[in-house]
């Protein structure tokens, strides 16, 4: 394979990675824009959704394409309650409350994985695992290529419901002005909950179109998490579109980065993109407010 | 005055310790609370005293225990010597990172969040580099001799870790009565309101982040005595964070004691854990996560405000 012909597929791996990195970036973005906290809990809890995608597959044998209809109302009720009941109870008006919460809530996950599940490494083999499509002159991982499609369908849901619902209405309202939300008879702690559970519901779609091509260990959500932060700073606290680009960006630097550099060094890239964007831009590419 | 009572006796009393207790794993206990403390100290001085909540400490720990590592087996240097280098060093860090993100003004989750990014860089890079041993990680030599700051028993280890948490102590008596700590007080409750009374913001904030710095630095290089080993993931991995910002927050935010206290408190119950749950890894660290989630919940003052609220 030619020189650009290797850079083409890489920026194509990057783009169907980026793809996923947008999907937890929005639940993380939505969370952000909605509550004004930062969910230090989102990649424990995207572990946990690998997990309950691993063991739906081994142990009940559903592929983990069709455990979307299970793994999306479950991460969304895990959202609701753990805002009901510990977050939002935890966090006396305190944003510094809310991100040490959420710090424990993530410590226990990781913990509690650790104790059931041991630190293994474990993967999913699927009749498609090791199929590749051809695009141009790359051969691309089929489950790669459903991951990408897939994170693109979820996130249009998303816009859908936050752009054409009363609930999403009420989400976007509370996100403005929640004074004014509240005067108007809008139950923001019901909504608050609920952005929080609709947050968590993108990670359960994201795990089950990554599980295929990917592995879960009680430490994966560590990786993601600064990942995740890096787009949505990148994009732009609380910015749809921005997760959106930031995301796919994200991917292909990663990507592109771990040709050049190597794996462990490609990784340094995202690193000093996070760093510089907090520095010298905090609202990020598409942000409206610093 | 009252408080630098207090640290003398605390002081004399660890002092006093070996000569009662000769059990290994009690002396171990004890040091590893003093250690802790140390972290918890260094993390409360720029979090509790001046508000700036990092997630990513170790990036001061990770330097000064690297730093001793590099000097001692690299540089062929005595240890007594490496120490305050690995000092300056984290001093030195602490700066950098004070100064790109205190000039553009991050606060909040966003001054969280480019801390822990730091320390993610810093891990890499360790991870990378062939003089920080790469992933390998770097184990110094044992020596066995005070000469070479490796102690022959746990008493000198105990002395050593009791002198840093004392030093580290009387840094926080001195913030709470000095006009420097006054300022790093007053940015913490308004930084618009200090800045107005005249209060250079900037420069009390960077002031802090050294002194923190440094003292996590020497959290890092006690530790790389006490073990004789570093690697990248221990140096700069998220765990050491976390602890030093538990101890202070178990404790109670900018109190001299605070730390102290939650360190103290947080290494009890990793024993009891222990002790409940044979071998089962990372129980005690669930249980670390519980607490803060339950300390945030009902003791946003920690177990300080125990006491203040009794007053």
């Amino acid at each position: 394979m030619t020189e650009s012909g290797i850079l083409f597929a890489s920026v194509l791996n990057g783009l169907t990675t980026g793809a996923v990195y947008a999907l937890i970036a929005l639940g993380l973005t939505l969370i952000y824009g909605v509550l004004h906290i930062i969910n230090f809990a989102h990649g424990a809890a995207l572990m946990m959704a690998l997990y309950g995608v691993y063991f739906l597959r081994e142990k009940a044998g559903i592929d983990p394409y069709a455990s979307l209809p299970v793994m999306v109302p479950a991460m969304f009720a895990a959202g609701y309650l753990l805002y009901r009941f510990v977050i939002g109870k935890a966090s006396h008006g305190k944003d510094e409350n809310i991100l040490l919460v959420t710090l424990g809530v993530s410590i226990v996950l990781e913990n509690l994985a650790l104790l059931l599940w041991k630190s293994d490494t474990r993967s999913i083999e699927t009749a498609y695992t090791f199929s590749t499509v051809a695009i141009g002159s790359a051969m691309i991982a089929v489950p790669k290529v459903v991951a990408f499609g897939g994170a693109l369908v979820a996130t249009a849901v998303l816009l859908a419901i936050i752009g054409l619902t009363d609930l999403g209405r009420a989400i976007r309202a509370c996100a403005g002005e929640r004074q004014g939300a509240k005067l108007v008879g809008i139950d923001v702690e019901h909504v608050f909950a609920m952005s929080f559970g609709i947050g968590l519901a993108c990670l359960g779609a994201a795990a089950c179109f990554l599980l295929p091509a990917y592995y879960v260990n009680p430490q994966v959500g560590n990786g993601f998490v600064l990942i995740a932060f890096t787009v949505v700073v990148l994009g732009g606290m609380g910015s749809f579109v921005g997760a959106l680009a930031g995301g796919f960006l994200i991917g292909v630097v990663e990507s592109v980065g771990g040709l050049w550099l190597g794996e462990s060094l490609g990784q340094i890239g995202i690193f000093l993109i996070f760093i510089a964007v907090l520095l010298f831009r905090p609202r990020g590419l598409f942000g409206a407010r610093a | 005055m009252r408080q630098l009572w207090l640290i003398g006796a605390f002081a004399g009393a660890v002092a006093l310790m070996p000569a009662f207790v000769t059990s290994g794993a009690a002396l171990n206990l004890a040091i590893m609370t003093l250690y802790a403390a140390l972290l918890g100290q260094a993390w409360n001085i720029l979090g509790g005293f001046g508000g700036q909540f990092s997630f990513g400490h170790a990036v001061f720990f990770g330097t000064g225990a690297y730093a001793m590592a590099v000097l001692q087996s690299g540089f062929g240097l005595n240890a007594w010597l490496a120490l305050p280098l690995a000092l300056a060093l984290g001093a030195a860090v602490g700066l950098l990172v004070g100064a790109l993100s205190f000039r553009y003004g991050l606060k909040g989750s966003y001054f969280a969040l480019v801390t822990l990014a730091f320390a993610e860089v810093f891990r890499i890079l360790a991870n990378t580099f062939q003089f920080t041993g790469a992933g390998v990680g770097i184990q110094i030599p044992l020596r066995d001799s005070a000469a070479d700051m490796q102690f022959a028993g746990k008493p000198g280890f105990l002395y050593a870790a009791l002198t840093l948490v004392t030093a580290s102590l009387l840094v926080a008596w001195w913030l709470k009565r000095s006009r420097y700590g006054a300022w790093l007080q007053a940015v913490r409750d308004n930084e618009e309101s200090a800045a107005a009374l005249g209060v250079d913001v900037f420069r009390v904030k960077l002031g802090a982040i050294a002194i923190s710095g440094a003292l996590m630095s020497a959290g890092g290089a006690f530790y790389l005595q006490y073990f004789r080993y570093i690697d990248p993931h221990i140096a700069y991995g998220p765990a050491i964070s976390v602890e030093a910002l538990l101890a202070a927050i178990v404790g109670g935010m900018g109190t001299v004691f605070g730390p102290l206290l939650g360190a103290a408190a947080l290494q009890l119950l990793g024993e009891a854990t222990r002790g409940l749950l044979e071998q089962t890894p990372g129980a005690n660290l669930i249980a670390y996560g519980v607490l803060l989630v339950v300390v945030v919940m009902f003791l946003p003052r920690g177990i300080m405000g125990l006491f203040e609220a009794k007053r």
